[in-house]
């Protein structure tokens, strides 16, 4: 009996000790966190033997900044987009990462010359550049609309249309269907006048428009047939076309492209665990498996040539990818600066024009 | 113990009852009632103490947040002081400005400058960026340090802009409470209207108020001949339909709001159904979500049991032969139920309808659910500003404002009906 006894009173401790090693990840859910899940954690607790915890968000920058400000923080890392992850670093929200820790490319070189432009910063180092896009069912419009002007346009395509409920994205597409050439969106959103501009357009669907928060929704609500068309992020369409073989397409014309970045909130209970879980899931290898489960391209430059098959082993993934060439003709790159600092305002802006 | 003497030679001083060891009766009975209340004290301690930590202290705490903002005056102390030092409508000097260039290179430093512009674009939209991007260049800043401003940004000579600072180098504050009512201060503070484009919580808060009080007619109107039959048919049967009551009441909000989606999309269960009936056309699919209907259908089912037990708990035990003998005394049926019957009944219905409205009052998870763009409430807003925006000082005044609306509105029943009457069960 006392075996048993001491026997259970150290497994329990080695139970401990184990979970004591575990490392909480915040991330978009549905098909994205699928392949995180798929590319970087399991293979990470393989190979170090730390846990990891998925948690979702529609948008995991907005539980840090909560988290932080009311110092309860529970999670250790978080994938946010580029304009939050500057602007949480600059209010203090989050730790800092020395980019020369990160794992130099397979041929030697370093991490700072192997990320994309712009892929590393003071806090946050990117993982993948995804994609706003809208995409429409095929069993409604067989011709398909085919720029950004016909998602704006009612009376030749009618039907429901889904937006994200937020002004990020959709004061850009607004924007370049009403005409405005990509590289003077975010010139013309400058001034009272663009962003009148850019509310106008919406204007126009306003009625017609179901509003979606988390990145899972837009393709449900393609395939429940609530709406015709949505803006959504385009790995969520992938995964619904190719995975379940949804009649969808995307419309390329008029994407917003922007990184997503891995951030290490202020004051995380696992901080040690936290880095080695980014430095692992941001090397070379791990960012072009990510591109087996989804359609986002990898934030290393080395990582480009490993990306092959989707995990179906047929679907060749440089066609689907946000930054392949032909899906670039009429693009726009999401500009941080300009989110960084009017993201709270034009937010505000939104919600009073969504009330109203 | 007291022990009264009444007879007797010391027990009688000075015509005083007094007990067996001298005191005052009165004194000792309060003595010994004061302990009495001491122990009955003790037992409630812990509830007390419970509803003052879980309660009272934050609402002090929300309450104080709506008035109290030191985003501003915490991060940039220099500035703050030549606020105090000058009076207001004092054009802003070059000690001013040197002043205000330190604060903003201390508050990059210390990664606060973010907090600082939000601070202020809470006041004066689109001054954010002025302060970051000052921050990021706060380095290459050289005396005179006005021209060095305004050569970043003419928006630094902006008496409005001034005449903001000025107002948030106080971290006292009421400027939520005029946000939360669409008002503004102008450059002079004089108080304004807001913005066109920016008015939004007042009309939120009556949109509020009107479809709570829609909510709470349509679950009286569903709920009374279902509490009727409830209280009339024999025990075991009227147990039976109870269940059916309270199945729904037990069951998780969020499944049946969702359960509400299934049913009301446009490729739903009822629009199906209506097609397959030939009622509506495959094209025109009747849209009951993501819009008022959506939140007003959603949220009657799930506010229809408060409405019906106290309802039904005040009908149970009335004497049927009441309204027989209106009948036989020549009533009819309608007038033996308006003066007679529904009399009785006010209590629940009262106490239903206070339920009912207060807790619609406060609803979220459904309106955010069901009610697209057209059914959101206030709460809904409120919650944007606790999670999303983070201006929990104007979450905070919009929740005080909605508070003290219940609270009005309380008091006006407790006025006209009576808080007594009221019947919970």
């Amino acid at each position: 009996m006392k075996k048993i006894l001491t026997l259970s009173t150290a497994l329990t401790a080695v139970g401990f000790a184990a979970a004591a090693q575990e490392v909480t990840v915040m991330s978009w859910g549905g098909a994205y966190t699928v392949s995180q899940v798929e590319a970087y954690h399991k293979p990470f607790t393989a190979e170090t033997g730390i846990k990891v915890v998925s948690v979702d968000a529609d948008n995991p920058a907005t539980p840090i900044k909560a988290m932080v400000e009311a110092g309860n923080v529970t999670i250790d890392v978080a994938d946010v987009e580029y304009a939050d992850a500057i602007r949480l670093c600059d209010e203090g929200l989050l730790e800092e990462i020395d980019p020369s820790i990160l794992p130099a490319a397979p041929d030697g070189t370093p991490a700072t010359e192997d990320f994309l432009p712009g892929a590393l910063t003071d806090c946050a180092v990117a993982s993948i550049v995804f994609s706003t896009v809208f995409a429409y069912d095929t069993t409604k419009f067989p011709e398909g609309p085919t720029t950004m002007a016909d998602f704006f346009d009612l009376e030749g395509f009618p039907g429901k249309r889904g937006m994200r409920k937020g002004a990020k994205a959709n004061l850009e597409m607004a924007l370049m269907a009403d005409g405005v050439p990509a590289d003077e969106v975010y010139a013309l959103l400058e001034t009272d006048e663009g962003v009148a501009q850019a509310f106008a357009m919406l204007d126009k669907i306003k009625a017609d428009t179901i509003w979606w928060e988390a990145g899972a929704q837009p393709p449900q609500l393609l395939a429940d047939g609530e709406v015709v068309m949505t803006t959504a992020y385009n790995g969520r369409i992938f995964a619904a076309q190719v995975a379940e073989a949804k009649p969808f397409e995307i419309v390329w014309d008029g994407q917003v492209y922007e990184y997503d970045l891995f951030v290490i909130p202020k004051g995380a209970p696992n901080m040690e665990a936290a880095l080695e879980f980014v430095k692992f899931s941001t090397d070379t290898q791990r960012l072009a498996d990510q591109a087996k489960w989804i359609s986002y391209g990898p934030g290393r430059k080395s990582s480009g040539a490993l990306v092959g098959l989707y995990q179906d082993g047929v679907t060749e993934m440089a066609p689907h990818m946000p930054t392949s060439a032909e899906n670039l003709t009429n693009a726009l790159a999401s500009s941080y600066e300009f989110w960084v600092d009017r993201d709270s305002e034009l937010n505000e802006r939104f919600n009073a024009w969504l009330a109203q | 113990m007291v022990a009264i003497e009444t007879s007797g030679g010391e027990g009688l001083r000075g015509g005083l009852l007094t007990t067996a060891d001298g005191k005052p009766l009165k004194q000792a009975l309060a003595h010994a009632q004061a302990r009495a209340r001491r122990k009955a004290l003790l037992l409630v301690v812990p509830l007390l103490a419970f509803i003052v930590i879980t309660f009272v202290v934050p609402i002090g705490q929300l309450l104080f947040r709506s008035i109290h903002n030191d985003g501003f005056s915490a991060n940039m102390p220099q500035i703050s002081a030549w606020f105090d030092e000058t009076k207001a409508g004092d054009a802003p000097d070059e000690a001013a400005y040197a002043a205000l260039v330190a604060d903003i290179a201390a508050a990059a430093e210390a990664r606060t400058i973010g907090v600082v512009g939000t601070r202020v674009n809470y006041e004066l939209s689109g001054t954010r960026s002025l302060f970051t991007s000052a921050g990021r260049n706060a380095e290459d800043l050289e005396p005179p340090y006005r021209e060095a401003l305004l050569d970043l940004n003419a928006k630094w000579g902006d008496p409005q802009l001034w005449g903001v600072m000025r107002s948030v180098s106080s971290a006292y504050s009421a400027n939520f409470y005029l946000a939360a009512l669409d008002l503004a201060r102008d450059e002079n503070g004089d108080i304004v209207r807001a913005p066109e484009d920016r008015r939004i919580y007042g009309m939120l808060f009556m949109r509020t108020l009107w479809l709570s009080a829609l909510i709470t007619g349509l679950c009286l109107i569903l709920a009374y001949p279902v509490a009727h039959l409830l209280a009339v048919l024999p025990l075991a049967k009227s147990n039976l339909l109870m269940i059916l009551v309270l199945l729904p009441f037990w069951t998780s909000l969020l499944v049946r709001t969702t359960s509400w989606m299934v049913m009301l999309q446009e490729q739903g269960v009822i629009n199906n159904t209506m097609v397959a009936l030939g009622l509506v056309g495959n094209e025109s699919r009747i849209q009951m979500m993501y819009n008022q209907a959506g939140t007003i259908i959603a949220m009657t089912h799930i506010l229809l049991p408060f409405m019906i037990l106290p309802l039904y708990s005040v009908m149970r035990p009335i004497n049927p032969s009441y309204v027989r003998a209106a009948r036989s005394l020549g009533a009819t049926s309608w007038t033996a139920f308006r003066r007679v019957y529904l009399p009785q009944t006010l209590p629940g219905i009262g106490a239903g309808a206070l339920l009912v409205f207060i807790l619609s009052v406060g609803y979220y998870i459904t309106p955010a659910l069901v009610g697209g763009a057209s059914g959101q409430l206030i709460s809904n807003l409120i919650a944007y500003h606790m999670q999303d925006s983070l201006n929990w000082s104007l979450a905070a005044a919009l929740a005080a404002l909605l508070l003290a609306g219940v609270l009005i509105l309380y008091w006006l029943y407790d006025r006209l009906i009576g808080i007594d009457n009221l019947k919970l069960g």
